[in-house]
């Protein structure tokens, strides 16, 4: 195991990632932010309305501090810019010479990039989002179950997350410009993540197109887990459906960079 | 080792013409022109050999690499570098190349070099004996130990380069290509990075294909030079070869006693005169500079006597321009 390369990149990639403390407090602060401003506009839709709601206001309070938590998870704004640019620039020319798979290689890449900023971030989300008063507070897990599948379901929607993220990669070899596809990926995946609007709150037509897709696998999915709202046997089906996912992300992607990067010309120089 | 042959290569350049109306016109239809990057290009090298690649800008150097190093693939034409065909079997190949792009950087900019440097160890497999034998090695050689601990945004370009160099001959590589490695560096770490491939070849036996538009670089390390330009190989032999063939012209200047009449031997040019010194120009290929001097001795008294040759820049300046490249 000592001598993985695809081991070594991801503790890498973690190393580099546990740098960039000042970027996660500033992260954090955002987040926090972000969260108080999503809460009370639901609390304003859920006091002007009589019926009852898909979600609990509780349900909803802990799915909200979750996604703020765990945003550097799934968000795909969040990218390796080192590797877009080495890709633009020709950098990725050194790439090309070393005995690997390059798919394999820089989706543990991202993976790790993804963990890192996720583990530096989650912990004090998750300490201070607890401490809030009722209504507005992260409640703990529906049950130690629900819990125990949570932590599952979202190491998979890492996974689904890298899968897609490659696919910024494969776009910007064919471009060479990664401002482009990165801003369609961004858009489609925060509407159908459920990023904006938790997938149970959305109309029932468009929630079928929703599970049909990868997106709402990333985070959605597990957050629901966490709360309850998705009980434990529907979740292991739910689980079930991540784990095809990761699979023909991981397939697709893999032969979409191949077939890419054996005709990529390498700019400069 | 490296045996090419017949290796040709185009590109398509998407063009259009200058201004909106040609950039709207793109969008719907695109103009492309086919460059030719590399046209029959044929050399072979042998092991343990330095060679010096070298061309203007634009000429295939770099596509050249690119093709041995297996990122590209020929449009026609064999390359055969230890038994393997570079683009195929690229993973098994280029365990056993070193390559160095001087103008890109293969480690990573915000870590400690030590962990980029573990990372290739993990890369290539390196066992760790070895590796950390080659390591104690490359440091002493590179006197790379204050460096090794900084993240490589924080080092000097000539401290950069030596740990790039390092890096790419941790897995003990039996080819280095160096593109450009001496680019931009300043003149003592140009002669450092020098005195590392010299040593390293002669300590390794490590096959070194080195392109540079340093000609220093070249005087310095081989002896050897193919020179390419406008995707074709025009030259392949021994630096002295080039300088006996293009390196004729002379400058001879005299400092004698004042008072000698103005004089110019036969087959010289007079470049200056002033009382007390002279300057001539002349071609060793024409006239022999004995006569010269012993024509120069009879009519003034000489206190010294300079010959320069002309730099070796100028010389390949003179090669382009013969070629037309």
């Amino acid at each position: 195991m000592k001598d993985n390369e695809y081991l070594a990149m991801f503790k890498m990639k973690l190393i580099e990632g546990f740098q960039y403390r000042a970027a996660a407090l500033a992260g954090i602060a955002t987040q926090f932010f972000f969260g108080f401003m999503f809460l009370m506009i639901y609390y304003a839709f859920y006091q002007g309305s009589a019926e009852a709601q898909p979600m609990t206001f509780a349900e909803l309070a802990s799915y909200n501090w979750l996604r703020q938590a765990f945003l550097a998870a799934f968000v795909m704004w969040s990218q390796d810019n080192e590797l877009l640019e080495s890709i633009t620039s020709g950098h990725v020319a050194y790439e090309f010479c070393r005995p690997y798979r390059l798919y394999e290689l820089w989706y543990s890449r991202l993976m790790a990039q993804r963990l890192a900023a996720v583990l530096m971030r989650c912990l004090p989300i998750i300490a201070i989002a607890s401490l809030l008063p009722a209504p507005w507070r992260l409640n703990p897990p529906d049950s130690a179950l629900s819990l125990f599948l949570f932590i599952i379901s979202i190491s998979l929607g890492v996974l689904i997350a890298t899968g897609v993220s490659m696919f910024v990669y494969i776009f910007t070899f064919l471009t060479m410009s990664p401002s482009g596809v990165r801003l369609v990926i961004v858009t489609m995946t925060e509407f159908l993540s459920g990023s904006i609007l938790p997938a149970p709150l959305m109309p029932p037509m468009l929630q079928k197109v929703l599970y049909a897709l990868p997106f709402v696998y990333t985070a959605d999915m597990p957050f629901r887990v966490y709360s309850g709202h998705i009980a434990p046997r529907e979740a292991f089906m739910n689980i079930g459906v991540q784990i095809l996912w990761v699979v023909i992300l991981f397939a697709v992607g893999k032969w979409c960079f191949y077939k890419i990067a054996r005709r990529v010309v390498i700019q400069g120089g | 080792m490296i045996t090419l042959s017949g290796i040709s290569k185009q590109f398509k350049v998407a063009t259009r013409e200058k201004g909106v109306g040609a950039a709207i016109g793109s969008l719907f239809h695109r103009e492309y022109k086919t460059v030719q990057a590399l046209d029959n290009v044929s050399f072979a090298v042998g092991k343990g050999e330095i060679i010096g690649y070298i061309g203007p800008n634009g000429a295939g150097k770099s596509t050249t690499i690119k093709v041995m190093s297996g990122i590209l693939t020929p449009d026609s034409g064999t390359c055969e570098v230890m038994g393997f065909t570079p683009w195929k079997n690229r993973r098994a190949y280029v365990a056993n190349i070193g390559v160095v792009f001087g103008q890109r950087t293969q480690l990573w900019w915000d870590v400690p070099v030590m962990d980029s440097y573990d990372l290739l160890r993990s890369i290539y497999k390196i066992p760790p004996d070895r590796y950390k034998k080659t390591l104690e090695r490359l440091t002493e050689m590179l006197e790379l130990a204050p460096l090794l601990g900084t993240p490589l945004r924080q080092l000097s370009l000539g401290q950069r380069m030596r740990c790039e160099v390092a890096a790419s001959m941790l897995h003990a590589p039996s080819i280095l290509f160096l593109d450009e490695p001496t680019i931009g560096l300043d003149a003592v770490s140009k002669l450092r990075v020098r005195a590392f491939i010299k040593q390293l070849n002669i300590e390794t036996g490590v096959t070194v294909l080195l392109t540079t538009h340093d000609m220093n670089d070249i005087e310095a390390l081989t002896d050897r030079i193919v020179l390419i330009g406008k995707g074709r190989v025009l030259h392949d032999g021994s630096m002295r070869d080039v300088r006996a063939r293009y390196d004729t012209a002379r400058v001879l200047t005299v400092l004698f006693k004042t008072g000698a009449a103005p004089f110019t031997p036969e087959g010289t040019t007079l470049l200056s005169w002033a009382d007390g010194r002279a300057a001539y120009e002349l071609d060793s290929a024409d006239c022999r500079v004995s006569d010269v001097i012993a024509s120069l001795s009879n009519h003034m008294d000489i206190r010294d006597i300079e010959i320069a040759a002309r730099p070796v820049e100028e010389i390949i300046a003179a090669l382009y321009e013969r070629y037309r490249v």
